[in-house]
C-alpha cells in the first residue's frame, strides 16, 4: 500500500513549433534546466494565480499608474504562447516585444531580462512548452488612458532601457559574475528593490537602494552599512534566501512569497554567488546620529515597547533567530521609509515557511489596541536604539498607511 | 447514506498530541494519510495572537478552547445505582476541540511514569502481596520502561521539554528529580528560571531533608529548534498559559511542533470541522475498513482506509469503540469484557498558604514553572500498614493569578461586598498554594459505558462516566496532604488551608483533565483492548492511542505519556506493521 511517488518528466508536451530544438536526452536536461531557471526568475508570481493552473496568468500588479495583468505564458495557441516561435519569446526577453512586436510595459522586467543569456532563454521557452496549455484570456493592459497606449513605450525604453545581454567583468570572479548575472537578469532583484524615477524606471544609480511597491517597503540591499545589509554576512544572505530567516530578520509580505516560490528552490552556489555579488564592496557607512534618548516619543515609545513589544522581540532588541526578527541594526528598521514597519505593527503579517524553516510565525496586529501616536512612538524608539538611528515616525504616517490598508 | 469516497491508506482521527504525531510519523512512510478533526483548524499565528490571547473572560470563563458541550459531552453518575445526568457545562475536566486538543490548553507539565508503573499490578503484589486491598483492579502494561524510554526521549525532543535529570543511565543526577527512571540522556533545554513561590517551597522541602527538583516543562526555557526544525521562543512567564493557546511559540502542543511541518507534506490532508461518527468494520468484525464522517456542512461520507488509528481524546476513543462495537462493552457484574474497563481519574490535593509578609507576585507564571518533590508519589515511600498504595507528585507551579478567577481569600470571608474585596487587596499577593496531584487506582465499578437515554445532536448515545474516588484513594490522599501540611507548616504561614480530596466525586468544580482508561492496554485480551503497540486485540488495522490505554494513573500528569505512547505506536507500525500487515502479538 505504500505509494510510489514518480517523477513525470512531461516531455511528451513538447509541441511542434519546437522542432528546432534538441531531442531525448539534450531534450530532457533542456527542459529541466528550464524548469529551475522558472523557478529561479520566479515567474509563477506574475504569471499563476494560486489556486490556478501553473503559468495561466491573471495576477493582478498595482502599479501608480494602474492595473496590469501577467499574461497567460502556457503553450496555448489562443490565449497563451502557443503560437510563439523561440524568436518570439527571445524578442519578448530582450526588447520587451510581444508578438508581432507589439511593445510590453516594464512591469514585465525586460529591463533585467534583456541580460538573460540567449541559451537560458531556449531552455526557459523549452520547458515553457511542456505545461499545461490552458485556454485562460487575460486582458494585460488594464492601465486608463494615457498610459493604455502601448505606443508611449518607445519614449520610455529610450530614456529607461539599455537592450543587451550580461557581460561578464573580467576583473572580477566567475562567482561575483554568476552573482551579478542572477541579481541583474533573471532574478530580477532590482524591480522591486531599487528606487523609481517619475515614470517608474529604475533609478539605476542607486540600484538596490530600496524601494516602496504595494505598501511595502522593499529594503535597501546594497552593500551600504546602515541601512543597506551591510551588517548582513555572506552566509547570513544565504541563509535568509534559503530559508526565509536569519539571526536578523524573517522574511514576511512579497519577499515572503519570493522565498517560498523561488530562492528556497536556488541551487546553494547560486546563492553563495549572490551573497557574494552583494557583499562586493561592503564597506563601514557612517551612521545618522540616532534622536535622543530623552526624547517625548523615544520615552513614550521605551514604555510602549516594555510592554507589548519585549516578550518576544526581547527586552534589547535581539529577537530569536528564525522566530522574532532582531530589531537591533535591521536593514527595514533603519530605512528612511518606515512605511513596511508602520505596516506591521498595524496590521500584522506573516513570515513565509520553508522545509528549512517550517516554522511560518507571526507579527500580530497592534492596529485595533495602539494609537496612532503610539505606533509612531514605539517605531521612533525602536529606530534610534540598540544602535539604529532612522527619522522619526509621525503620527501622520501612521494614518496614511492605515488608510492605504483600509479595504477600498 | 453515507457517500464513499475514494480509499487512502491510513485515516487519523483527532488531531491533537498522539494523532498529530502518528500521522507525521507514518507521512514519512510515503503512506496518504487524512486526519480527521471535529474542531477548527487553529494556528498560533491566527488564533493566538499576542495581543487577544490573553483574555481571562474569553478562554478561561467561557472556555473557547473547549469542546462545546452541545456538541458532545459526557454524563456521569457516582455509582451503577444512580441514573447519570448530562454535563451541560464543563466542570471536573475540560475536554479541547480544534487541531492540538487538549494540547494546546494543558499546562505543559511533562513527567514520564516510572518503570514500575508498567508494571504495577505485579510490583506491587510483590512487595505488599495480601496488603493490597481487593477493591482495586490495576493492571500491568505489557510493556516494559525500557520499551518505553525511547519513546519518551523522542517526545521530550519534540517538544524542547526544560528540566533537570535526575537518573541518567542509572547515575543518580545532584537537583533533578532522582526517583525518575533512568534516562538516556539529559533534558533537551535546561530548567526554566523560577519565581518566588516554588523557590521558597524548594527551601523549605530542602531543609526538611527532601530533594526538590524543577517540574519537567514543555513551556521552553530558551528558544529551541525542535526535532522537526520548528522554532519556539523562550517562555516569558506571561500567566496565561493553563486554558490558553500560547502566544509566544513558547508552550508544546500539536501546532506549535508537529502541525508546521505535517500540514507541508503533500501526503497529508487535515480534514477539519468533520466528526468521525463510527469506525466502519467489515462483516468478520477483524477488519476495520475505514471511517464513516459528517462534514461542516452535515454531509455524511465514508472514507475507506486500509489502516485505521484512533487518537482523541480519551471519551471519543472510548465511545467510537463503543458505538463501532469494537471489543465486548465492560459489564461491572460479570467483571467481563474490555471496552470502557479501569476508568481513572486524578486525585487532586492542596495546602494554602495565607503570608503577612510575603509578595509573591502572583501574576507571574506559567502552567509548568515550578518546584516539586516526589517523596510521597505512587510508591517512592514504603505503604507498608499505611492501608492504601500510590500517592502524588508534590508540587508549587503557580500559573499565573489572573483577575477574574484568582481571588484567595481565607474561610469564612464573605462571597462579595467590601469585606471580600478588603481580603482581596490584602491577601492577593501573599498568598501561594502547594498542590499534590495524585494517582487514581481502577476499581471494579469504575467504567465507562453508553449512555441509555442522553443522545448528542446526531442521534448516538453519550458516554456515561460512573466514577467515584475507591476508599484506598480518600486515604492516600488523607495522607499525602498530611505531609504536605507539614511542609507548608515549616513556612511559617499566617493561615493555612489543606484541602485533601474526601468525600464522593463531584463533576462540578475543576480538578483535573487527566481522565484515564476504558480502552487500556496490555498482554492479555480478556482483560485489555490494546497490545503494548496499542493494535486493537483481533483487528490488526485498527490501532487506538491515548490515555484510555492506560490501565490506571499514577500521580503524574498524562501527556508525557500520551505523547510517548503515540511515538510507540508509530514505530510499531512503521518498523514492524507495514512489513507484515497482522497482529503483532499473538497470544
Amino acid at each position: 500500500m505504500k505509494t510510489l511517488l514518480t517523477v513525470c518528466a512531461g516531455v511528451i508536451g513538447l509541441s511542434l513549433n519546437m522542432a528546432h530544438a534538441a531531442t531525448g536526452a539534450d531534450s530532457y536536461n533542456l527542459v529541466e534546466k528550464g524548469r529551475y531557471l522558472t523557478t529561479l526568475g520566479d515567474c509563477t508570481a506574475c504569471h499563476t494565480l494560486p489556486g490556478k493552473p501553473l503559468f495561466s496568468g491573471g495576477v493582478i500588479l498595482d502599479t501608480p499608474f494602474g492595473k496590469l495583468a501577467g499574461a497567460n505564458i502556457t503553450p496555448d495557441p489562443g490565449t497563451g504562447i502557443g503560437r510563439w516561435t523561440f524568436d518570439d519569446f527571445q524578442n519578448a526577453m530582450s526588447k520587451g516585444h510581444g508578438l508581432d512586436g507589439k511593445l510590453l510595459y516594464g512591469a514585465m522586467p525586460y529591463t533585467a531580462y534583456t541580460k538573460v543569456k540567449r541559451e537560458d532563454n531556449q531552455a526557459i521557452f523549452a520547458y515553457l512548452q511542456t505545461v499545461e496549455a490552458v485556454d485562460n484570456k487575460v486582458e494585460t493592459n488594464q492601465l486608463p488612458f494615457p498610459f493604455n497606449v502601448r505606443t508611449s513605450l518607445i519614449g520610455w525604453n529610450l530614456v529607461n532601457f539599455t537592450q543587451g545581454e550580461f557581460k561578464p567583468h573580467p576583473d572580477k570572479s566567475e562567482q561575483w559574475n554568476r552573482g551579478a548575472y542572477l541579481v541583474e537578469g533573471l532574478g530580477h532583484c532590482g524591480t522591486c528593490h531599487t528606487p523609481k524615477n517619475l515614470i517608474g524606471g529604475d533609478k539605476n544609480d542607486n540600484f538596490l537602494g530600496g524601494a516602496n511597491l504595494q505598501g511595502w517597503v522593499a529594503p535597501n540591499i546594497s552593500s551600504k552599512a546602515h541601512d543597506g545589509i551591510g551588517a548582513w554576512t555572506e552566509e547570513d544572505i544565504v541563509k535568509y534566501l534559503k530559508t526565509g530567516a536569519n539571526r536578523f530578520d524573517v522574511a514576511s509580505g512579497p519577499m515572503a512569497e519570493e522565498v517560498e516560490h523561488s530562492s528556497q528552490h536556488w541551487k546553494d552556489d547560486d546563492l553563495k554567488a549572490v551573497a557574494a555579488y552583494l557583499k562586493d564592496g561592503a564597506k563601514p557607512a557612517d551612521a545618522p546620529k540616532p534622536i535622543a534618548a530623552n526624547d517625548a516619543a523615544m520615552v513614550a515609545g521605551k514604555a510602549i515597547y516594555a510592554d507589548r513589544c519585549s516578550a518576544c522581540h526581547t527586552p534589547n532588541g535581539e529577537g530569536v533567530e528564525g522566530l522574532f526578527p532582531k530589531l537591533a541594526m535591521g536593514p527595514l528598521i533603519n530605512s528612511a521609509d518606515p512605511s513596511s514597519l508602520i505596516r506591521v505593527v498595524v496590521a500584522g503579517s506573516r513570515a513565509g515557511a520553508t522545509d528549512a524553516a517550517p516554522t511560518a510565525p507571526a507579527m500580530p496586529a497592534f492596529g485595533w489596541n495602539l494609537s496612532d501616536d503610539n505606533v509612531a512612538n514605539v517605531l521612533t524608539y525602536v529606530r534610534n536604539t540598540w544602535g539604529n538611528a532612522a527619522p522619526a515616525v509621525s503620527s501622520g504616517d501612521v494614518k496614511d498607511v492605515r488608510e492605504q490598508l483600509r479595504p477600498k | 447514506m453515507a457517500k464513499k469516497l475514494p480509499s487512502t491508506d491510513v485515516v487519523v482521527v483527532g488531531l491533537g498530541w498522539a494523532g498529530s504525531i502518528i500521522a507525521n510519523e507514518l507521512a514519512d512512510e510515503g503512506l496518504k494519510i487524512i486526519g480527521f478533526e471535529r474542531g477548527p483548524w487553529r494556528d498560533t499565528a491566527t488564533d493566538f495572537n499576542l495581543a487577544s490571547a490573553t483574555d481571562e473572560l474569553r478562554y478561561s470563563r467561557r472556555q473557547e478552547l473547549m469542546l462545546r458541550t452541545k456538541q458532545n459531552t459526557t454524563t456521569m453518575r457516582n455509582n451503577v445505582t444512580e441514573t447519570a445526568l448530562p454535563m451541560r457545562t464543563w466542570g471536573s475536566f475540560h475536554p479541547g476541540n480544534g487541531t492540538g486538543g487538549a494540547g494546546n490548553h494543558w499546562a505543559g507539565i511533562s513527567f514520564r511514569f516510572q518503570p514500575h508503573e508498567f508494571r504495577l499490578h505485579s510490583y506491587l503484589s510483590e512487595r505488599y502481596g495480601k496488603e493490597l486491598s481487593p477493591e482495586l483492579t490495576l493492571q500491568d502494561w505489557g510493556t516494559t520502561w525500557e520499551e518505553m524510554e525511547p519513546h519518551y526521549t523522542k517526545f521530550d525532543k519534540l517538544a524542547g521539554v526544560s528540566g533537570k535529570a535526575g537518573n541518567i543511565k542509572g547515575v543518580i543526577q545532584e537537583g533533578g528529580n532522582t526517583f525518575e527512571g533512568a534516562r538516556s540522556e539529559e533534558y533537551p533545554n535546561p530548567p526554566t528560571a523560577q519565581t518566588y513561590a516554588p523557590t521558597l517551597f524548594a527551601e523549605a522541602a530542602k531543609n526538611l531533608g527532601y530533594k526538590p527538583f524543577p517540574v519537567p516543562s514543555a513551556l521552553v526555557s530558551r528558544a529551541y529548534t525542535n526535532s522537526l526544525g520548528v522554532k519556539m521562543g523562550a517562555c516569558t512567564f506571561c500567566g496565561f498559559c493553563t486554558n490558553y493557546g500560547c502566544a509566544n511559540y513558547s508552550k508544546a502542543s500539536a501546532i506549535t511542533t508537529v502541525l508546521p511541518v505535517l500540514i507541508r507534506k503533500p501526503n497529508f490532508t487535515a480534514r477539519t470541522n468533520c466528526e468521525v461518527i463510527k469506525v466502519v468494520m467489515d462483516s468478520t468484525g477483524t477488519k476495520a475498513t475505514g471511517i464513516i464522517y459528517m462534514d461542516g456542512n452535515g454531509d455524511e461520507y465514508e472514507q475507506p482506509a486500509d489502516l485505521v488509528v484512533i487518537s482523541a481524546f480519551i471519551f471519543e476513543n472510548v465511545r467510537l469503540m463503543l458505538l463501532s462495537g469494537v471489543g465486548k462493552p465492560y459489564d461491572p457484574v460479570t467483571n467481563t469484557g474490555t471496552t470502557g474497563r479501569n476508568y481513572a481519574y486524578q486525585t487532586a490535593n492542596s495546602v494554602k498558604m495565607f503570608f503577612d509578609d510575603k509578595n509573591f507576585n502572583p501574576f507571574i507564571g506559567g502552567g509548568a514553572i515550578g518546584m516539586g518533590i516526589d517523596e510521597f508519589n505512587n510508591d517512592n515511600f514504603d505503604h507498608s500498614g499505611l492501608g492504601f498504595v500510590g500517592g502524588g507528585s508534590t508540587r508549587v507551579t503557580p500559573i499565573g493569578a489572573a483577575p477574574i478567577d484568582s481571588r484567595p481569600v481565607p474561610p469564612g470571608t464573605p462571597a462579595w461586598g467590601s469585606a471580600w474585596k478588603k481580603a482581596t487587596v490584602d491577601n492577593y499577593a501573599s498568598t501561594m498554594s502547594i498542590g499534590c496531584e495524585a494517582s487514581s487506582y481502577s476499581t471494579r465499578t469504575n467504567y465507562l459505558s453508553l449512555d441509555p437515554t442522553y443522545k448528542d445532536p446526531l442521534g448516538r448515545p453519550l458516554l456515561r462516566i460512573t466514577f467515584d474516588f475507591p476508599e484506598n484513594d480518600r486515604k492516600m490522599a488523607a495522607y499525602v496532604t498530611s505531609k504536605v501540611t507539614e511542609i507548608a507548616k515549616s513556612m511559617n504561614p499566617r493561615q493555612m488551608v489543606p484541602a485533601a480530596q474526601t468525600g464522593h466525586w463531584n463533576s462540578a468544580p475543576y480538578q483535573s483533565s487527566h481522565i484515564v482508561g476504558g480502552f487500556i492496554m496490555g498482554a492479555d485480551p480478556k482483560t485489555s483492548s490494546v497490545n503494548k503497540h496499542l493494535q486493537v486485540w483481533g483487528v490488526p488495522n485498527l490501532f487506538v492511542v491515548g490515555s484510555s490505554a492506560f490501565p490506571q494513573n499514577p500521580g503524574y500528569n498524562p501527556t508525557g505519556t500520551v505523547a510517548a505512547l503515540a511515538f510507540k505506536a508509530a514505530d510499531a507500525i512503521r518498523t514492524r506493521y507495514l512489513k507484515r500487515p497482522g497482529e503483532m502479538i499473538s497470544v
